[in-house]
C-alpha cells in the first residue's frame, strides 16, 4: 500500500479514537451510546500495537527473528513444540483470560464508568501488555524458564523467593475470593445452583469420553459437552418449577461454601483427565463463545450506558466497596488492566511454543489488548443497567439494610431511583426470588448480559440468558479453583519436599491428600469469613486480592526492569519503570489506608477495634454478636497479611535497585543468563504446518 | 471459500488439540529419519499418546485470573 495512504488511514484512526475518548470522558447529563466505548478501545489498542509496541520490540528488546527460540532449539514432541502463531495465541489467551476482567470492572463500576474505562485501556496498552510482552520475551531468552527461577537467576535469592511466596498468597486469596462470587451467585437459587453443579457430572461424561471411549477425539467430546451444559440451563428451569426437587438446591451461602471447597478437595486429587482437563475445554470454548457474541450483541443492540460518567462514590463512600477513587479503582480493576498474575504463563508456559521471536508482540501485548477489552465489554454490560438496579443487585444486606422496602429506599436517596416492584419483576424475568444483595459481581454482569442478549436476540429468553451467563461465569471460576488448588498443591508439595523429600514427591498418596488439604483449607478460611460476614466479604477479599495480583505485577516489572538496566539499556528502563512506579504507589498506598484508615468501611484495625468496642458495649444483636470473635481476627489476620504484602513488594524493589545501581557503578551483579544466540533453522513452511 | 473453511477447520482442530495424534505421528516420523541412530521404537498407540498427553498439560500453572 502507498505510504501517503497508510499514514492517512492512521491518521483516521488516531482522529476517531481521540474523538471517541473525548465523547465519552465529557458527556455528561445525556445518555452515550456503548458504540464510542467499542470504538475508543479499538483505536487506542490499534496505535498502540502499531507504535508502541511495535517500538518495543524493535528498540527495546531488539527481537531477533533469525534466533532460535527454545521451542525450536529444545523441540522434544511434547512440552518444547514450535507451534503456530494463531495457535500460540489462542492458547495464551485462553489461559491468562479468567473471571477477572469479568468481575473487576463490574466493582469498579460503583465509581462510574469513566475512571474504569479509562484505567483499562491506558492502563493495558502502558502497563499490563508490556508487562506481558516482556516477561514472554525475558523468558523466551532464558530457555523457557518460570519468572521465580529469572528472579532468582538475575537479581539474587530473595526476589526468586519473593515470587514464589507472592505466587502462593496470591493464589489462595484469589481462589477464595472466586470461590465466594459463585456461592453468592447460587444462594437460595435452585436454577443456578442446578445448573452449576450440573457442569461437574458433564465435565465428567466428557473426562470419560475422551479418555476411554474415544481416546483423543477432543473436538467431538466438546460438542457433546457444551449440549449437555446448554441443556442444563434448561433442566434448571424445570428443576425451580419442581415443588419438591428444587428443595434439594435451595441453600444457604454457608452450606454451599462447603459444597465448593469439598468440591475443590475432591478436584485437586481426582485424576486431571476426570475432571479438571475436560472442565477445561468446556470452560475456554464457553468464554470464547460467550465473549465473542457478547462483543456481537453490543454491536447490533447498541445499548445506552445509563451509569453516570462518576458517581458521588469517588470520595470513598461506595456501597460496594468502601475507599477512594485513588488507589481503589486500580486496585478493583486489576485483570482487566494488568494482571501479575499473566507473568506466571507468559515466562514458562507460552515460550515453549513460540516458534519465532517475532511472534511475541502479537501474543504477549496482543493477547493482554484482547483481555483488556473483554474487561471493556464487562465493564458495558455493567453500566447499561439503571444505576439503581446495579447498586440493589450489588449492595450487601450490611450497607443497605435485608428489607427490601428500606433498601429500595435507602438506594434512591443517593440520586438513584429504584423501586422494590422494578427488582421484583427484574427478579421474575430472570427466574430468580429476589436479586437484592447478591454480590460479588457474577449476578449483576448476568442481569447486564441477559439483557443485552434478551435484547439482541428475544426478550422471551431472559431468565435462560441469566442463568447461561451464571453457567458460564461458574463454569470458569470452578476451573480456576480447581487448576488454581493444584497448582498451589504442587508449590506446597515442593516447598515441604526441601524439608521431607518424600513430601516433594507430587504422586505419592499420603503427601497429595496432606497438602491438598491444607491448600483448601487455606482459601477455605477465607471464603467462609467471606460467607458468613454480613458485609457480603467482596468488599473485604476483592481489594486483598487486587493488591496482591497487582504485587505479583510489580514483582515482574521489577525483575524486567533489573534485566533491562543489566542488559545496558538503562535509556529505555523508563518502559517497564514507570508501569512499575505506578504500581508501587497504588498498591503501596492502598494497602496503607487498609491498615491505617480510621474509617471502619476500610481500615482493618479500625473496623476490629469498632467492632470489639461494639461487642463489649453489648451493642450487637446475639446473631452479629455470635460471629463477631471470627470477624476481628480475620480482620486482624488480613491487615497483617496487607502489610506482609507491601513489605515483600518492597524488599524486592530495594534488591532490584541495589542490583542496578552494583551495575551502573561498576560492581560486579549476578551475571545476564541469556541462552547464546544460535541461528534459526527455521523457514516458513518447515514450523508453520 | 471452500479452502478458507477448511483453513479454519485445521485451525480449529490444532488449537483444540484434536489433531494432536497425527502431528505426533509426524513429528515421529520426522524425528527418526532424522536420528537413524536412534534406539527405535514403535510410535505409541493413539489412546496412550494421549493419556501421556493430558497429563503433561496439566503438570504446571496453567490458567490464571
Amino acid at each position: 500500500m502507498n505510504k501517503t495512504l497508510k499514514n492517512a488511514i492512521w491518521i483516521l484512526i488516531a482522529i476517531i479514537g481521540a474523538s471517541s475518548i473525548g465523547g465519552i470522558a465529557i458527556t455528561r447529563g445525556e445518555n452515550i451510546n456503548a458504540l464510542w466505548f467499542i470504538a475508543a478501545a479499538l483505536c487506542v489498542y490499534a496505535i498502540a500495537y502499531r507504535f508502541y509496541a511495535s517500538w518495543i520490540a524493535t528498540t527495546v528488546l531488539m527481537i531477533d527473528d533469525t534466533r532460535s527460540t527454545p521451542a525450536e532449539r529444545l523441540d522434544n514432541g511434547h512440552d518444547f513444540v514450535p507451534t503456530h502463531k494463531w495457535i500460540v495465541f489462542g492458547h495464551h489467551f485462553a489461559a491468562i483470560a479468567g473471571p477477572g476482567p469479568l468481575v473487576g470492572p463490574t466493582l469498579a463500576a460503583q465509581f462510574g464508568y469513566l475512571p474504569g474505562t479509562l484505567w483499562i485501556l491506558f492502563g493495558a496498552v502502558l502497563g499490563g501488555c508490556v508487562q506481558d510482552m516482556v516477561t514472554l520475551f525475558l523468558s523466551t531468552r532464558r530457555d523457557a524458564k518460570s519468572l521465580g527461577q529469572m528472579a532468582r537467576e538475575e537479581l539474587g535469592p530473595l526476589g526468586g523467593t519473593a515470587a514464589l511466596i507472592g505466587t502462593f498468597a496470591i493464589m489462595i486469596i484469589l481462589i477464595a475470593v472466586l470461590g465466594l462470587v459463585v456461592v453468592n451467585a447460587m444462594k437460595h437459587s435452585p436454577w443456578a445452583t442446578f445448573t452449576v453443579s450440573a457442569t461437574i457430572p458433564i465435565a465428567m461424561i466428557v473426562g470419560v469420553y475422551m479418555r476411554f471411549i474415544r481416546p483423543g477425539q477432543v473436538l467431538e467430546a466438546s460438542a457433546l459437552g457444551v449440549i449437555l451444559l446448554l441443556l442444563s440451563v434448561v433442566g434448571g428451569r424445570f428443576i425451580d418449577q419442581h415443588e419438591t426437587l428444587r428443595l434439594l438446591f435451595n441453600h444457604e451461602g454457608l452450606t454451599l461454601a462447603w459444597w465448593v471447597m469439598a468440591y475443590g478437595f475432591a478436584a485437586a486429587i481426582l485424576p486431571v483427565w476426570l475432571l479438571l482437563a475436560p472442565r477445561d475445554y468446556l470452560s475456554t470454548y464457553m468464554k470464547l463463545g460467550t465473549i465473542s457474541l457478547l462483543a456481537v450483541a453490543i454491536i447490533m443492540l447498541q445499548p445506552n450506558i445509563k451509569m453516570p460518567a462518576i458517581t458521588q462514590f469517588v470520595d470513598g463512600t461506595g456501597p460496594i466497596f468502601g475507599g477512594k477513587l485513588f488507589p481503589f479503582v486500580f486496585i478493583t480493576i486489576a485483570c482487566g488492566a494488568i494482571s501479575g498474575f499473566h507473568a506466571l504463563i507468559a515466562s514458562g508456559t507460552t515460550p515453549k511454543l513460540l516458534s519465532n521471536e517475532r511472534d511475541i508482540r502479537m501474543i504477549g501485548y496482543g493477547g493482554m489488548l484482547l483481555e483488556s477489552f473483554v474487561a471493556m465489554m464487562a465493564m458495558i454490560a455493567a453500566t447499561v443497567l439503571d444505576p439503581g438496579v446495579f447498586f440493589a443487585i450489588n449492595s450487601s444486606a450490611g450497607v443497605v439494610g435485608s428489607d427490601a422496602i428500606n433498601a429500595v429506599a435507602k438506594i434512591s436517596s443517593w440520586g438513584y431511583p429504584v423501586t422494590v416492584e422494578q427488582m421484583q419483576n427484574l427478579a421474575h424475568q430472570m427466574g430468580e426470588a429476589t436479586l437484592f444483595a447478591r454480590t460479588g459481581g457474577a449476578p449483576s454482569l448476568a442481569v447486564g448480559m441477559a439483557s443485552i442478549f434478551g435484547s439482541a436476540f428475544g426478550e422471551s429468553l431472559l431468565a435462560l440468558w441469566y442463568h447461561f451467563a451464571i453457567m458460564f461465569e461458574a463454569i470458569f471460576i470452578l476451573t480456576t479453583l480447581d487448576a488454581g488448588t493444584r497448582v498451589g498443591r504442587f508449590m506446597l508439595q515442593d516447598m515441604l519436599g526441601n524439608i521431607w523429600p518424600k513430601m516433594g514427591e507430587t504422586s505419592w498418596r499420603p503427601s497429595v491428600i496432606f497438602t491438598s488439604a491444607i491448600v483448601v483449607s487455606g482459601w477455605g478460611y477465607f471464603l467462609y469469613i467471606g460467607v458468613i460476614d454480613p458485609n457480603g466479604g467482596v468488599n473485604i477479599l476483592w481489594p486483598l486480592f487486587g493488591i496482591a495480583n497487582q504485587m505479583l505485577a510489580a514483582i515482574a516489572l521489577s525483575v524486567a526492569t533489573g534485566i533491562l538496566v543489566k542488559s545496558g539499556k538503562l535509556k529505555y528502563a523508563w518502559v517497564t519503570g514507570l508501569p512499575l512506579i505506578w504500581l508501587i504507589t497504588i498498591t503501596s498506598s492502598a494497602a496503607w489506608q487498609k491498615i491505617t484508615s480510621d474509617d471502619i468501611r476500610i481500615g482493618f484495625f479500625s473496623a476490629a477495634n469498632d467492632l470489639t468496642h461494639k461487642l463489649a458495649s453489648g451493642l450487637l444483636p446475639p446473631e452479629k454478636a455470635s460471629i463477631a470473635p471470627q470477624l476481628i481476627f480475620n480482620l486482624h489476620l488480613d491487615a497483617w497479611l496487607t502489610l506482609f504484602f507491601v513489605s515483600l513488594l518492597w524488599l524486592i524493589i530495594f534488591d532490584m535497585l541495589r542490583v542496578c545501581s552494583r551495575h551502573l557503578s561498576g560492581k560486579p551483579v549476578l551475571p545476564l543468563t541469556e541462552s547464546a544466540h544460535i541461528p534459526s533453522r527455521s523457514v516458513e513452511d518447515w514450523v508453520r504446518d | 471459500m471452500s479452502t478458507k473453511l477448511k483453513a479454519f477447520w485445521r485451525f480449529i482442530r490444532c488449537l483444540s488439540g484434536d489433531d494432536a495424534y497425527e502431528r505426533y505421528l509426524k513429528n515421529h516420523a520426522r524425528y527418526h529419519k532424522t536420528n537413524t541412530d536412534h534406539n527405535c521404537h514403535g510410535p505409541l498407540s493413539k489412546a496412550d499418546f494421549f493419556k501421556q498427553w493430558q497429563d503433561e498439560k496439566w503438570n504446571g500453572i496453567k490458567r490464571c485470573c
